[in-house]
């Protein structure tokens, strides 16, 4: 039980060269999924330890906090690893299944190595409290995330990839450059320490410019407006399964950085009078959502058009931060975490689509709500709870944002949400008019429902989120106790 | 016990799962059963709250019972049983699982006790009750309900917004008294407004009613507007807006249900101007004034629902429903024809029928209260009512000329309901005491002493008798003909002429305008698709890096300057 922080990242990182020995596929993905699941568990035992006894400092190799590498776990750490690992092992369920058409056999192993590889990067990030250890997992991250979009079967792939590749390397090479200069300001690269040496040189350019590079990397790497770019290619060419993964966990993690950084690295006061956050997380975030559900209006391939939805979303998320207060920032967190959930659930049954029909053209869907029938009854779920409907998680979430924006009297924001909703509705619209309306297409006139191992995946989100939906008390109360101990707030 | 902890939509709601996978006999008699056992659970149910639990701080509550949900509850038992059972021969699985859910939804909504729980039954009203109208399956009933859902989820959007804001403000969700006095009070009344086919925003009902099925509009007619009608009598009693609204609601939908042909989307205007009495009972908001309302929606419900059958069931079976292609079918559909009238006496509120007991409640407590111009309208309106649906509907469906349509009269289960619809709006009128033991409020109103009788029925009574005696002799008498039955003057014996002349002259003119509309807006139709087109591209096309990063860079450059000239 002691040493739960250290396994929880370690377990992932030893498994991942472990599987070249297994070698062959099937076995290789009974083991991670084995690895996942361990993870899972130990996130969850982490979560419990938390909460029966407070914030847990692991020293790593027995070095002292600020000289030796600290793991440390709050609520937040504890609901970002549960999010992280929870969503891998669902998604991993329906990994064999769905790489056999995606990707060469010969690939498989490596496949599942970076996978484990990435899901060990973003464990990390989450439980370290060293900046620069962020640094490292960030990276060990990123590179496996560059090749695991390279795998995808399209040549656009390689092309989308390296798009990312260097957006991605700006961003950590930005978030270097800032932790450098703290660390040449303070002498430490403990999160903790940091925290309580930066207020003494907080009027330095030096520490503002750490503080923008910081910010700015981060928000490349989550992907806010107008640094979203990257984003859409990324996750369409991506094999389905790795877009599952990384819709529901990688700007997540960023976002969990975001949070880190301004709240607790530099403090609420410096962080949001240095720069105006408030006023331009709010601009970003609902430009981001307008454009970005405006453009997802007209995608034709679904994967784009819930690529840009991710981006919509995550203006949601940062508008919730702009807020700055408890509430806004417990629907943050929230939607975190039901957004994890319905963007899984919904990626994985686009995965379902690709590995029946072959590709994720909105034209193709025709009529498939009579050929898939569970499958698309999952889409459509997701799409509502993506726009916000009653009985879905999706709700909650829009629920406690716009009570925190009408807390603050941001009328005229609360409208504009609720048209970004409006366009949300449209777009999950095209889609159900698709399925539902239309007569399926010649060539896909032998389609059948999706096979087992997918609807469990599916379908376990999909329950998720109606759970997540109605009863509300484990989400709730574990993110509003974190938002509140965050702001300084005993719960 | 879990029996009372049952919500009635409940029982709906399995009966729509078994509908779903049973044919043929087995699901007419479950669904025959559903409604009969379901309503008399409820009878047997006490007043309070039945089932609550607590959601984000909230107390939810989806069961609750008064005097006020009770009687919406009993009516809308009585509107499925009859509805289900005119539908009995529909082999329509779609049509069959969501008028069962739509069923179940009215009771669901007007049983909640909170306004989250009301936002979900209101919602799934529109979700479940459109595809009737698509299951007409032609390209107008797919346009018609893509209006009538949109419309009303964004009257759902609307509620929902306002019961975000009600919340923020007063810290509970519970649905009782809300009035006009917050945006909050503003949103939800415009919410409820739209369902209740306000003025200006009735356009759904009259557009998407008359093109559900035959059976579908029988179950649109009993529940939405209701529902709305039961909201706004819990949340804005007395609230004076509603007077003016209701009678413009009474007033206006006459002179359009006189020009109208199609005898279905006659009724539909009907059916706004009944809700404008209704309206009218819940602004006045004295006890007399709501009990009228609460009851006129309960008789309503019924001989509407009679209307539409009788209607439906000509449409069923001659495949027409133009008053100009209709007429003379009394012959072949002799018992449809009695029943007709039937629901045409009791609209038109003839003593000894339900609209009677009912309508005269309205209209006394609005003399009561001093309205006397609303009054006025209220007793213009009903003239409107006697003329359009009391004398219209029959008469050109089944008298006027003989269109020598060889038809019969309609399938058992249809006549079947229709009597028992027809039994009833007789039943209530002879005996209202029954109606009013279940109404919110005791007001000892007896709508048969000689004073109400005499004052509120006086004008509609002779002038429903001169019509009568008139109709049989074949000539119409100059001093009613200034009234509405000059419009129907009009219909009898200028209408061929009139209408060939002077509205081909019209539509002449409407096409050519219309044609111009058409034109310019198809022009800047396509010129916006063209904006779109550069638009969409703009906002989606692929990016190279270079540029990306050249983001990064102005995004850091700006960033920096922020946080040094602060």
């Amino acid at each position: 039980m002691l040493h739960l922080p250290i396994l929880q990242v370690v377990i992932p990182l030893m498994a991942a060269p472990l599987c070249l020995l297994l070698k062959r596929p099937q076995l290789v993905w009974l083991f991670a999924l084995f690895v996942s699941t361990v993870a899972f568990i130990i996130s969850l035992l982490l979560l419990q330890q938390v909460s029966t006894t407070g914030v847990i400092s692991y020293e790593l190799g027995g070095w002292q906090a600020p000289w030796g590498i600290e793991y440390r776990i709050d609520q937040l750490n504890a609901l970002l690893l549960i999010i992280i690992s929870a969503t891998s092992t669902v998604v991993l369920i329906a990994a064999q299944t769905s790489i056999e058409k995606e990707i060469p056999k010969n690939k498989h192993t490596l496949f599942y190595i970076l996978y484990l590889l990435s899901l060990t990067g973003m464990l990390g990030i989450v439980s370290t409290g060293d900046a620069f250890n962020v640094f490292v997992f960030l990276e060990i991250s990123s590179l496996s995330a560059y090749s695991l979009i390279a795998l995808g079967k399209k040549r656009q792939a390689l092309w989308a990839s390296f798009q990312y590749l260097i957006m991605g390397t700006i961003g950590a090479t930005f978030i270097l450059i800032g932790i450098g200069l703290m660390y040449q300001m303070t002498g430490t690269l403990n999160m903790e320490d940091l925290s309580q040496r930066l207020p003494q040189v907080a009027q330095t350019k030096t520490v503002f410019t750490a503080f923008t590079f910081i910010i700015v990397g981060i928000c490349l790497k989550l992907a806010l407006f107008p640094l979203h770019l990257w984003l859409p290619n990324a996750y369409a060419y991506a094999p389905s399964i790795v877009t599952a993964f990384f819709a529901a966990t990688a700007t997540k993690v960023a976002i969990y950085l975001l949070i880190r950084f301004t709240f607790t690295v530099f403090g609420l006061s410096f962080s949001f009078t240095t720069l105006p956050l408030q006023g331009l997380f709010l601009v970003l975030g609902l430009m981001g959502i307008i454009v970005a559900s405006s453009a997802a209006i007209y995608q034709k391939n679904i994967k784009h058009l819930f690529a840009y939805s991710s981006i919509a979303q995550v203006g949601f998320i940062i508008i919730g931060l702009s807020t700055n207060s408890v509430m806004g920032l417990t629907a943050t967190l929230l939607h975190l975490f039901n957004h994890a959930i319905m963007k899984g659930a919904i990626f994985l049954a686009l995965g379902a689509v690709v590995y029946q029909i072959g590709n994720s053209q909105l034209v193709n869907f025709s009529g498939l709500g009579r050929k898939m029938p569970l499958t698309m009854a999952a889409i459509v779920i997701g799409g509502l709870s993506l726009i916000g409907v009653p009985l879905t998680a999706g709700f909650i979430s829009k629920w406690y944002l716009l009570t925190a924006l009408i807390e603050n009297n941001w009328w005229p924001v609360a409208i504009l949400i609720l048209l970004g909703s409006l366009l949300t509705v449209i777009y999950v619209w095209r889609i159900v008019e698709v399925i539902y309306f239309k007569e399926p297409l010649a060539e896909n006139t032998s389609v059948t429902e999706a096979p087992i191992l997918f609807l469990i995946s599916i379908w376990t989100l999909i329950i998720a989120n109606f759970y997540f939906g109605i009863d509300t008390r484990f989400s709730v109360q574990l993110t509003q106790s974190a938002a509140q101990s965050l702001f300084g707030l005993s719960p | 016990m879990w029996m009372i902890e049952t919500p009635a939509f409940i029982s709906f709601f399995i009966g729509a799962l078994i509908a779903a996978f049973t044919r043929g006999f087995l699901r007419n008699a479950l669904m025959i059963i559903i409604p009969i056992v379901s309503a008399l659970h409820l009878w047997t149910l006490p007043e309070g709250i039945h089932l609550q639990f607590t959601f984000l701080n909230y107390q939810l509550i989806p069961y609750r019972v008064d005097k006020l949900s009770l009687m919406f509850g009993y009516v809308f038992h009585i509107a499925s049983l009859i509805a289900i059972i005119y539908s009995l021969h529909v082999k329509d699985t779609i049509q069959q699982v969501s008028a069962m859910l739509y069923a179940g939804s009215a009771l669901g909504a007007v049983f909640a006790g909170d306004l989250l729980s009301l936002f979900v039954f209101w919602e799934l009203l529109a979700f479940t009750s459109v595809f009737l109208i698509w299951a007409r399956r032609t390209q107008r009933s797919y346009t018609a309900g893509m209006h009538y859902l949109i419309i009303q989820v964004l009257s759902g959007v609307i509620l929902l917004v306002g019961t975000l804001f009600y919340a923020a403000e007063n810290n509970t969700l519970a649905f009782g008294y809300i009035g006009l006095d917050s945006i909050a009070g503003w949103l939800i009344f415009i919410a409820f407004g739209i369902k209740c086919a306000f003025p200006i925003a009735h356009n759904w009902l009259t557009e998407a009613y008359p093109e559900a099925t035959v059976t579908g509009t029988v179950f649109l007619s009993a529940f939405t507007t209701k529902v709305a009608v039961y909201s706004l009598a819990r949340a804005y009693p007395g609230t004076e807006l509603l007077v003016y609204i209701g009678a413009v609601m009474t007033c206006f939908p006459i002179f359009f249900a006189v020009i109208e042909n199609d005898l279905r989307r006659v009724l539909a205007y009907s059916l706004i101007n009944q809700v404008g009495f209704m309206v009218v009972g819940i602004g006045i908001g004295t006890a007399l004034a709501i009990n009228g309302a609460v009851s006129h929606a309960f008789n309503d419900v019924i001989f509407k629902g009679l209307l539409f059958m009788s209607m439906g069931a000509v449409l069923q079976m001659t495949g027409r429903i133009n008053g100009s292609n209709l007429g003379g079918l009394y012959k072949t559909m002799p018992k449809t024809t009695i029943l007709c009238i039937i629901g045409a006496a009791s609209i038109s509120a003839f003593p000894l029928f339900s609209g009677f007991v009912s309508k005269s409640m309205v209209m006394s407590a609005a003399l009561a209260q001093g309205y006397d111009w609303v009054w006025l309208m209220l007793l213009f309106a009903s003239a409107g009512v006697f003329h359009h649906a009391g004398i219209k509907i029959p008469y050109f469906a089944f008298f006027a000329h003989d269109s020598g349509i060889q038809a019969s009269d309609p399938p058992k289960n249809m006549l079947f309901a229709m009597a028992i619809a027809a039994g009833l709006c007789i039943a209530i009128g002879i005996y209202p005491a029954a109606l009013y033991s279940l109404l919110p409020y005791d007001t000892g109103y007896n709508p048969y002493d000689a004073t109400h009788v005499l004052a509120q029925t006086q004008l509609l009574f002779f002038s429903a008798l001169a019509f009568v005696w008139l109709n049989l002799k074949g000539m119409y008498p100059p001093e009613l003909r200034s009234t509405n039955l000059d419009f129907d003057w009009i219909y009898r014996r200028a209408m061929p002429l009139m209408f060939k002349n002077i509205f081909s002259f019209i539509w002449k003119i409407d096409g050519k305008v219309r044609n111009k509309i058409k034109e310019s807006l198809s022009y800047s139709f396509t010129y916006l698709a063209g904006k779109n087109n550069k638009l969409s591209s703009m906002l989606s096309r692929n990016h190279p890096s270079g540029s990306m990063a050249m983001w990064v860079a102005v995004v850091l450059g700006v960033y920096l300057l922020l946080s040094f000239i602060k």
